[in-house]
């Protein structure tokens, strides 16, 4: 492993406190931040970039096992790396579904042998995500599961919940819901509002979205669990997150990069590179998502990155399967698209993220913490060139998005150097 | 214009071009011959993934009215069943020689994907709930043809409104030649949201029965869940249905439309089906005189030839 110091950048450290600083990492570890320190190993010019800490994403769907045509975790963590993420929190709505023990062992190990982020494995609230019973929380917590959600559904059965719950409160994990109700939502393509109307698509109304998040809370205040709301969507459902917070309840919230980026009048040429779930809302939403994520009601920026196959969104709309990719340009859509500032910055994308999913090595940039470590460009515009996901499609190709990840440091190697996956280029450190 | 995918938008002088030149057909049609060799050469692929009788074979009598030939499309007999996706399927199709596509799809802005993947012209023979312009073609001109203008006349869709691709074809042409149109459904039966229609919406088909020139009534459409938003048929046909009391009720010189298949006994009592004030078998003739329009103008066909 080479030493390397990164030099002249804006650093942002676990404080909070942003200063012009270098980097100095040796061993793999960060062993000084400060100005004008001497060199050691390599010296790497990062004028006019931000470091912080690597991105965490508590979202991703790696659909390994058994989706791999659409994506599997070597192809998810090149995408990842290269979106400047450290870690990735990787959705249990696999086949089979991550309901027991072996299965998030297996994930976490296919993460690690493959080596480019931490692969951190959720698992499912329900056996099977089927909703009817219990998963195996015990053998998923000794596996060193923190984050726990059917993601893909809600979990319907308010009795199923409360019982995962209060088994979760007593451990201080995570519940993790995906807010919308399956009747409100039947048969829903899209946002129920004039466009939907006027293309005659089935809406998901917000309804369907608020209704799963008033109802959580109130087992939430049962229970105590810790409950972290996905994909939000909706300007009604930030309200509800901030007045929770406000009360006291342990609730933290997303917003994916998409959420943030489009709204539903991109869909009015029906290209299902815009279909997703929770779907695309009105501006109005929008601005709330944005305006929650600068002012804290919504605690992280979390992709949903969700591939399909080119060959499975090559279709009309209502064939297509919901989900979009994001991880590799989510920073460059929030840096974008709202004003946040450096500290702020890394809270939503590296910092709370990594509280959230309980990871001790990442979200930290301080003296004696192992470098996982982003440089990222600010100005420079974003590669939208092409993805590295085995997913081809994605409504970021093309676009023009303002940030660029140059530098991503897992565990004191490059990940990514100049913008490129360091493994092809040969120049893993 | 490249394709007829839509009405929204679509502007007068554009629509009354296809009426004039469907009013020219329609003469064709009523010939001792009724044949022009108009697209002589040309090949008209009917792409039918969802049932249909009378589009379908509007079309195909369309093209053959104007000397083309078809390919005919059905997803029963297919390579769909097959697992075929609908882009191989077409473009298929399109590399046996066809020169235009009818593309008729339960999914909305299938007609687009098709224009997109294929770079044919692309008429819309229905997506989804969403749009099926030639529809309100036969329409607009069974309406002038028996109105002589479109202009200020008072019109009421009834109905399954938000399942239904005809009534939002129909909104935009009605409306842009002029006409007043108001929707009449239970709340359950109309769109969510109206921003953006041009029309008024009424609970109450009884308020509005004789105020009106002309009642289009819409089947409800079980098939994209309509059935399953009213407590009861039979209350639907109470509140709803063109029954013979209501018929009754109407102006002596209102006509009633209806865009098939009939129902009768739901939304339109058989003797009303019956009477010559409703529409319906002009309504399939004008079907094929407005196709051939919309052929004739896509393909580009001389009428000297």
């Amino acid at each position: 492993m080479r030493d390397f110091t990164l030099q002249n950048a804006l650093v942002v450290t676990t404080d909070g406190t942003a200063e012009k600083s270098d980097v100095v990492v040796t061993d793999g570890v960060v062993a000084e931040i400060g100005q004008g320190l001497q060199v050691r190993g390599e010296a790497i010019d990062c004028a006019g970039t931000w470091i912080g800490p690597g991105f965490v994403d508590v979202h991703t769907h790696l659909r390994e096992p058994g989706q791999e045509w659409k994506e599997d975790i070597a192809t998810g963590s090149r995408a990842a790396a290269a979106g400047g993420y450290t870690a990735v929190v990787a959705m249990p709505n696999t086949d089979p579904a991550i309901d027991g023990g072996h299965l998030a062992r297996y994930v976490a190990d296919r993460g690690a042998e493959v080596g480019l982020v931490e692969v951190v494995p959720s698992g499912c609230i329900s056996a099977g995500r089927a909703g009817a019973k219990l998963a195996h929380l015990d053998e998923l917590w000794a596996a060193g599961v923190t984050l726990y959600t059917d993601d893909g559904d809600s979990v319907d059965d308010a009795g199923l919940l409360r019982r995962a719950m209060e088994y979760l409160a007593e451990r201080d994990g995570v519940v993790a819901q995906h807010c919308i109700d399956a009747g409100l939502a039947a048969g829903g393509q899209m946002h129920e509002g004039d466009i939907s109307s006027l293309l005659g698509m089935t809406g998901v109304p917000r309804e369907a979205e608020e209704t799963v998040i008033a109802r959580d809370l109130s087992l939430v205040r049962l229970t105590g669990v810790r409950y972290h709301v996905q994909h939000l969507s909706t300007a009604g459902g930030v309200a509800m997150i901030a007045a929770a917070k406000k009360e006291g309840l342990r609730v933290t919230a997303e917003a994916t990069p998409h959420h943030l980026f489009f709204d539903h009048s991109d869909v009015g040429d029906t290209n299902p590179v815009y279909k997703m779930m929770p779907p695309l809302r009105e501006p109005s939403d929008v601005d709330a998502l944005r305006e929650g994520l600068r002012n804290g009601a919504i605690d992280v920026v979390a992709t949903d990155h969700a591939p399909h196959a080119d060959h499975e969104k090559d279709h009309p709309w209502e064939d297509s399967p919901f989900g979009v990719t994001g991880l590799e340009w989510a920073a460059a859509v929030v840096n974008t698209v709202v004003e946040l500032g450096p500290a702020r910055f890394f809270s939503v994308m590296s910092k709370n993220p990594a509280v959230i999913a309980g990871l001790a090595d990442q979200g930290r940039l301080e003296v004696g913490a192992p470098a996982n470590l982003v440089v990222f460009d600010p100005a420079a515009s974003a590669n939208t060139t092409r993805t590295l996901s085995r997913s081809g499609n994605s409504p970021y190709l093309g676009r023009e998005l303002q940030g660029a990840v140059r530098h991503t440091v897992f565990r004191g190697r490059f990940t990514v150097r100049n913008g490129e996956l360091a493994e092809l280029v040969g120049a893993m450190g | 214009m490249k394709h007829l995918l839509t009405t929204e938008g679509v502007d007068r002088a554009t629509l009354t071009s296809l009426l004039d030149d469907a009013d020219e057909f329609y003469e064709v049609m009523h010939r001792p011959i009724p044949k022009v060799p108009a697209l002589r050469g040309k090949t008209v692929a009917t792409m039918f993934f969802e049932p249909s009788t009378r589009t379908k074979l509007s079309f195909e009598r369309a093209a053959k009215a104007l000397s083309a030939d078809t390919l005919s499309f059905s997803p029963g007999t297919s390579s769909l069943k097959k697992g075929e996706s609908l882009k191989d399927t077409v473009l298929t199709v399109k590399a046996m020689g066809a020169d235009l596509m009818v593309v008729r799809h339960t999914s909305t802005g299938a007609a687009w994907r098709v224009a997109e993947w294929t770079d044919l012209p692309v008429v819309n023979g229905g997506d989804g709930a969403h749009q099926h312009p030639t529809q309100a073609l036969l329409d607009s001109l069974t309406l002038r043809q028996h109105f002589g203008s479109l202009d200020g006349l008072r019109i009421a869709l009834v109905g399954d409104i938000r399942h239904s691709r005809v009534a939002r074809s129909d909104v935009f042409a009605f409306s842009t030649l002029g006409a007043d149109v108001t929707l009449v459904a239970p709340p359950t039966l109309l769109p969510p949201n109206l921003t953006g229609w041009p029309v008024n919406a009424s609970n109450s088909f009884d308020d509005v029965l004789t105020e009106v020139d002309a009642i289009y009534l819409l089947r409800v459409q079980a098939e994209r869940g309509g059935a399953s938003v009213f407590p009861s048929v039979a209350e639907y046909r109470e509140r709803f249905g063109m029954t013979t009391a209501r018929f009754n009720r109407l102006k002596p010189d209102t006509i009633v439309l209806h865009p098939g298949p009939m129902i009768r006994g739901i939304e339109i009592d058989g003797g009303v089906a019956d009477d010559p004030r409703c529409k319906v078998l002009e309504q399939v003739t004008n079907g094929v005189a407005v196709r051939m329009a919309v052929l004739f103008q896509l393909l580009g066909g001389s009428k000297d030839a």
